[in-house]
Parts: structure tokens; C-alpha cells; sequence
């Protein structure tokens, strides 16, 4: 092993970065629209689709990535109701799968994240915002969810970065993210730990980089839990 | 003289809690530079009176009018009340500036960001405008150095009046004050007292519930005494703290005193 492998193993991986980058971003993405729609159902007063709501985080936390992800990918290809429906040229696609996996896991996470942050918007400050005579949309869009914003950011984070790792798991639906890069580079050269050590440093200078933007982010949206200016 | 306009009118308002009655039929006028306290004990509806009349609380029954324009109100399949026009309601309550015991600022903004919220995003003033008259009315709480600070960076006192300063940063015609020194520590009781006596001053119209019973006698010019949900004492301050009319009130005052 020299450092001529090093450098092309690393740039092999780093090739693969953008794939592993994109099912990760579009998968919070998915994810975060269906849990705000599992989370209106949640907090809306409606008994039936608050159990539904209950249900879908209870489902899809409750239970193993890999195992939803395998369903998505060979389970649904599998049902002729799907393969003749309009989602098949979507379905198709292992990278549309890998999303949809992801998306529909962090969801359930992500809607508790959001519930537990509305539910740290003080009560006041929502009566505050009436007796001013806010209309509903106004009061969510100026007060409830910048409130919600700064509460729920650090869990937001810690699941990003989660989220960031989870991707891994789409190199066993053969698609070219880092991970499945570094595994058939140990199956060709028979170099077991290089390519893991290597692949492993990417997700975490990934990783390192997503949480210092987060606690920064963070820092710039809450002055007022610094201490008071003398 | 002119005969004084009304500034509001609450007519025979009731409300109900499951089984508790809490408000049994109460009416009130307010013309324009009154200053009325509404006193009564712990539980006796003061809150709920106060919070029915800009629908924080959506009465049973009654009518509430507010410079003379009625708030609407409709009857559900299920016979319980509700507004009839959201709209109607948010514009009301703009009119209706609510100080509330636990100052309820919003944590997230700058004090100044607190008062030109609502005129801005609500009124749709002027920024340039808005932040004008609320460092002046910042300068008359007497926090004008606090503008740029976090509610969480001031005393209680401090947030209690930039909370003052909110509600009348949306110009209302009528001022409602829910027990608002009740939450501070007693030596930051009179540095907000003397702000909403200076508003009492300048003929501002408010409804406030207190237990400061030198305020209530000193500075409105008339007091309601609530008791399980009815009036059963009102008049002047002086008549009324001279004892003439109810034994109740009498009882209700020398416990206050302690
Ligand atoms: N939202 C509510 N639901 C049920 N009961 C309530 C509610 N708000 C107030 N009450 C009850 O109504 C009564 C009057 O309350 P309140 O108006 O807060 O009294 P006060 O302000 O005079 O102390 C109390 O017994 C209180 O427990
Ligand atoms: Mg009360």
C-alpha cells in the first residue's frame, strides 16, 4: 500500500460524495414535508388522524431503516398494483427508492422533533400574539414558528447528522454512494480497513461541517439566551 | 359639556366552564378616560371577564361593543357561541390592548421588535413610523435605553412596562389590564404603578384587575367589585371604600389589607 492508492482510493470516494449528499438532502427534504403533515394531523383535533399520525411514528421508528428500505425496494417493485401504477417509472429507480426510504424514516423523527418544538412555544406568547389581533397564519409565521424554530434546532440537527449516516444503507439497493465505493474497493484490492477508515473520515468531516452550520445557525438565532449585555 | 362617548360596552355577559357559571350576567360602560378597577377574589371571574371581551374567551352570551362597533356573534348547530367574523374579532382586538400578568413578550424579538410587531404586521403601518412612536413610548415607560435588549435581559418591572408599551404601541381605544404587578417582586410594583397611573393621567380608558387596592381607590374613577360571577358592588372609589353599600366588599377589603 502507497501513497499513490491513498490518494486514488480518496478520490474514488470522494467521487461518490455528491450521490451520498443528494439522497441525503432530498431525503430531509421528503421527510420534513410529510412530517409536517403527520404533525398537522397530530396537533389538529381530529381524533382518527391523530391516531394515524400516532401510528406512522410509532411504524416507522419503531422499526429497522434497512427493513423499510428493503421494502420499499424489492417489496414494492413486487406488487403488480405498483409495477402497472403511475409510480413505477419512479419506483423504478433504486435512487428514487433510497429516498423515499429515508424520507418516510426521518419523517416519524422528525415530526416528533417539530411537535416537542411547538409544544415549547409558551402559551402566553400565542396570547400575546391574539389579543394583538394576528389572523392564524400571521401568528404562526411571525411568532409560533420562529419560537418553535430556536427550540426545536438542536434535535434538527442531531437527526440531519443521523440522517447523514443513514444514507449509508442505500449502497445495499446498488447505488454509488461512498459506502458501496469503499466496499468494492475492498473487494478489489483486498485492502480491508483503508477504504473504511477513508470513507469514514468523509462522512465525519461531512458530519462535523453539518453541525458547526447547525450550532452556528443556532447561535445567530438565539441573542436572547446569551447573557444579558453589560 | 359634551356628553362623554362610550368607549365599551359589555352587556349582560355570561360564561360557563362545563359546570361552573363562572360569569352569571355582568355588564359594564366605559366612556372614554374612565379608569375602572375591577376587584373581587381569586376565582371570582375577573380574568374570564376581562379575557371574554377581546374573545381570548368566547362568552356564552352578551354583547360587547367597542367605539360603538358591536362584535358579531353567531350560535353553532350545538348552540354554543362563536364569532361570526374572524376578521371583525382581529381588528377589534387590535383596538383592545391587553397588559397580562405574566408580561407574555415574545421572547424571540428585541423589545423594540415587540412593540412594532403588530402595528407593522397587523395595522400594516409604517416601519419608519412604528419604531418612531415606540421608542417614544418606550422614553414614557421609561426604559428608552432597553430598546436594542432581550425581554429575558430585564426585570420583571421592565418587562412589565415594555409589555405596557406593546399594547399601546397599536394605539388602542381601551386598555386591559389583567392583575398586572401581581407577578413582580413588591419593590418593582411601584415603578409600573406609576406608569399606568401616568396613563390614567393623560385620560387613556382602561379596565384594570388589581389587588392594589391604593390604586384602585387613588386613580379610577370607578371600581367593580365581582363576586361568584356577579357585580355586587360598583360605584366611585370613594363611595364605595367608605363602606356604604355592601358588607361583602367591606370583608373582601380588610383581608386584602391583611
Ligand atoms: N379555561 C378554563 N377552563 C375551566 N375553568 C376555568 C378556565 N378559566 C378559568 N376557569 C375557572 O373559572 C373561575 C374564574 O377564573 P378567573 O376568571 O381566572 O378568576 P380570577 O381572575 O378572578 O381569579 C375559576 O374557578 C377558574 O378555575
Ligand atoms: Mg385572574
Amino acid at each position: 500500500m502507497d501513497g499513490a492508492f491513498v490518494g486514488t482510493t480518496f478520490w474514488r470516494l470522494m467521487a461518490a460524495l455528491p450521490l451520498t449528499l443528494e439522497v441525503w438532502f432530498l431525503s430531509v427534504v421528503l421527510g420534513g414535508l410529510i412530517a409536517a403533515g403527520v404533525v398537522w394531523m397530530r396537533v389538529g383535533g381530529s381524533k382518527p388522524l391523530e391516531i394515524l399520525a400516532r401510528a406512522y411514528v410509532a411504524l416507522f421508528r419503531g422499526t429497522p431503516l434497512l427493513i423499510q428500505l428493503f421494502i420499499v425496494y424489492y417489496g414494492l417493485a413486487s406488487l403488480p398494483a405498483v409495477r402497472h401504477s403511475l409510480f413505477w417509472p419512479i419506483l423504478r429507480e433504486p435512487f428514487n427508492c433510497g429516498v423515499l426510504a429515508l424520507g418516510l424514516c426521518t419523517a416519524g423523527y422528525q415530526a416528533e422533533i417539530f411537535r416537542g418544538a411547538l409544544l415549547a412555544v409558551p402559551h402566553g406568547a400565542v396570547e400575546a400574539a391574539r389579543a394583538c389581533g394576528m389572523s392564524r397564519l400571521l401568528l404562526f409565521r411571525r411568532i409560533v414558528f420562529p419560537i418553535a424554530l430556536r427550540a426545536g434546532l438542536p434535535a434538527y440537527s442531531t437527526e440531519m447528522i443521523s440522517m447523514v449516516k443513514a444514507t449509508a444503507l442505500v449502497s445495499l439497493i446498488t447505488l454509488w454512494d461512498v459506502m458501496s465505493v469503499a466496499l468494492k474497493i475492498r473487494n478489489d484490492t483486498l485492502v480491508t480497513y483503508l477504504p473504511l477508515i477513508l470513507a469514514g473520515a468523509i462522512y465525519f468531516t461531512v458530519n462535523y461541517i453539518l453541525g458547526a452550520a447547525f450550532l452556528s445557525l443556532e447561535r445567530r438565532l438565539s441573542p436572547h439566551l446569551r447573557p444579558r449585555p453589560s | 359639556m359634551p356628553a362623554p362617548t362610550t368607549a365599551l360596552a359589555v352587556k349582560d355577559m355570561r360564561k360557563r366552564f362545563g359546570a361552573l357559571e363562572v360569569l352569571k350576567g355582568i355588564s359594564l360602560t366605559a366612556n372614554d378616560g374612565d379608569v375602572i378597577s375591577i376587584l373581587g377574589s381569586s376565582g371570582s371571574g375577573k380574568s374570564t371577564f376581562l379575557r371574554c371581551i377581546n374573545l381570548l374567551e368566547t362568552p356564552d352570551a352578551g354583547e360587547v361593543t367597542v367605539a360603538g362597533e358591536l362584535i358579531k356573534m353567531r350560535r353553532r348547530a350545538d348552540g354554543t357561541a362563536e364569532p361570526a367574523e374572524r376578521r371583525q374579532v382581529d381588528r377589534i382586538r387590535s383596538e383592545l390592548g391587553m397588559v397580562f400578568q405574566n408580561f407574555n413578550l415574545w421572547s424571540h424579538l428585541t423589545v423594540l421588535e415587540n412593540l412594532i410587531e403588530a402595528p407593522v404586521h397587523v395595522q400594516k403601518r409604517p416601519r419608519a413610523e412604528c419604531v418612531d412612536e415606540a421608542k417614544a413610548l418606550l422614553a414614557k415607560v421609561g426604559i428608552a435605553d432597553k430598546w436594542s435588549y432581550y425581554p429575558a435581559h430585564l426585570s420583571g418591572g421592565q418587562q412589565q412596562r415594555a409589555a405596557i408599551a406593546r399594547a399601546l404601541a397599536m394605539r388602542p381605544k381601551v386598555m386591559l389590564f389583567d392583575e398586572p404587578t401581581s407577578a413582580l417582586d413588591p419593590e418593582l410594583v411601584g415603578e409600573v404603578l406609576r406608569v399606568m397611573r401616568a396613563l390614567a393621567d393623560e385620560g387613556r380608558t382602561m379596565l384594570v384587575v388589581t389587588h392594589e387596592m391604593g390604586f384602585a381607590r387613588d386613580v379610577s374613577t370607578r371600581v367593580m367589585f365581582l363576586h361568584q360571577g356577579l357585580v355586587e358592588a360598583e360605584g366611585e372609589p370613594d363611595a364605595l371604600f367608605s363602606g356604604a353599600t355592601s358588607e361583602r366588599f367591606r370583608q373582601f377589603i380588610s383581608k386584602e389589607r391583611g
